[in-house]
């Protein structure tokens, strides 16, 4: 069976080695190149398509549970009209960390078609275990993803009310705590908060 | 009967005092004294701005001692139910060291026997049921309130003159 495959792989390896025979060079590079052009924006496309909310919410478990949930808050609707849409804070903006992030996301297609959180039950009883890994990923990479839009740098502090001077500008602005430590739940509805440090 | 005399003449001071003692406000016209609302009942009128919340985070002094405190911040948002109780993440006991927010009264932590519990006792777990925010709005009714510190004070001076 081995040995087989190996006959195998051997005459493909001796028919890339050859120079070819029908095909000039000149269309062999060319259509390389054009096929690398399809292939790469095919990819990207791909990839921005499954990076919208559409894409998101055409999946009843996001739809009935964390879309509807994030409707009453100031992430989706404010005075300015300026909105946060799921990849927003839940996926990297970086090319790299995408990938990562979306590698992480078959998990997801697994879950989704074994249906592991497709009734409202199952995604309750999911709820924590869900959050604690956002929780994990924000706290992870310094809460990357709200840094995007709300950048401390230009944070002023005047505009703030006392009490939210007062913790950034001393345990955010020490990098002591990050955003998601304080700002759980802020899109979504919590799960039990039992045993969370700072519940 | 003593006391029903003391009780008496305290309302009887309070009824006098009432008068003299009250808010000035702008009264509200007779023709709108019905109702507020300043539309026929079949005509949906535009309905007035919303009103800022207050978050000051000043305290607010209590009209009388044993008042709920009213919240000076907002709280947009703050998931109270089975699951969480978000005011008590900064009011809880052991969460005003980090949050430096005022601890909810000690009362908050006893059962209807007056018998100390560990935790926020249940029946005191839906904060919004007795603490509210408070809005930047005016006065649409006159508030004749009279605080109790000026019922004594009017009580002694009258006393004074005797």
């Amino acid at each position: 069976m081995i040995a087989k495959l190996l006959a195998t792989l051997k005459k493909v390896w001796v028919v890339l080695r050859k120079p070819s025979v029908h095909y000039s060079l000149g269309f062999l590079t060319l259509g390389g190149f054009i096929a690398g052009v399809i292939f790469w924006g095919g990819f990207n496309t791909a990839l921005s398509v499954s990076n919208t909310e559409a894409f998101c919410i055409s999946c009843h478990e996001m739809e009935n549970n964390v879309y509807q949930e994030m409707q009453s808050t100031i992430h989706f609707t404010n005075r300015s009209g300026v909105r946060a849409t799921c990849p927003d804070c839940h996926v990297p903006h970086n090319w790299t960390d995408k990938i990562a992030r979306k590698m992480q996301a078959s998990k997801e297609v697994w879950g989704k078609v074994f249906g592991t959180i497709n009734t409202p039950e199952k995604f309750e009883a999911k709820r924590r275990e869900l959050a604690e890994h956002e929780w994990a990923r924000l706290k992870a990479n310094d809460s990357l993803e709200c840094r995007n839009c709300h950048n401390f740098d230009y944070m002023d502090f005047t505009r703030q009310s006392p009490r939210a001077a007062a913790m950034h500008s001393t345990s955010l602005a020490s990098g002591e705590k990050t955003c998601i430590d304080c700002h759980k739940g802020i899109a979504h509805h919590l799960p039990d908060m039992q045993g969370v440090e700072g519940w | 009967m003593k006391t029903l005399l003391g009780i008496s003449a305290v309302a009887l001071v309070s009824v006098l005092l009432s008068s003299s003692f009250s808010v000035s406000a702008e009264p509200i016209p007779a023709d709108k004294i019905a109702t507020l609302r300043e539309a026929p009942l079949n005509v949906e009128p535009t309905p007035p701005a919303m009103q800022k919340v207050i978050n000051s985070d000043v305290k607010e002094v209590r009209n009388y001692p044993m008042q709920p405190p009213v919240i000076p911040h907002k709280i947009d948002g703050y998931q109270v139910n089975l699951k969480v109780n978000k005011c008590m993440s900064c009011h809880d006991r052991s969460r005003t060291g980090d949050s430096q927010a005022p601890m909810v009264s000690v009362t908050h932590y006893m059962d209807r026997e007056n018998n100390f519990l560990a935790t926020l006792s249940p029946r005191r777990y839906f904060c919004t049921q007795c603490h509210v925010p408070q809005l930047d709005a005016k006065l649409l009714v006159p508030n004749d309130f009279v605080d109790m510190d000026t019922l004594i004070k009017a009580d002694i001076n009258k006393e004074a003159k005797h």
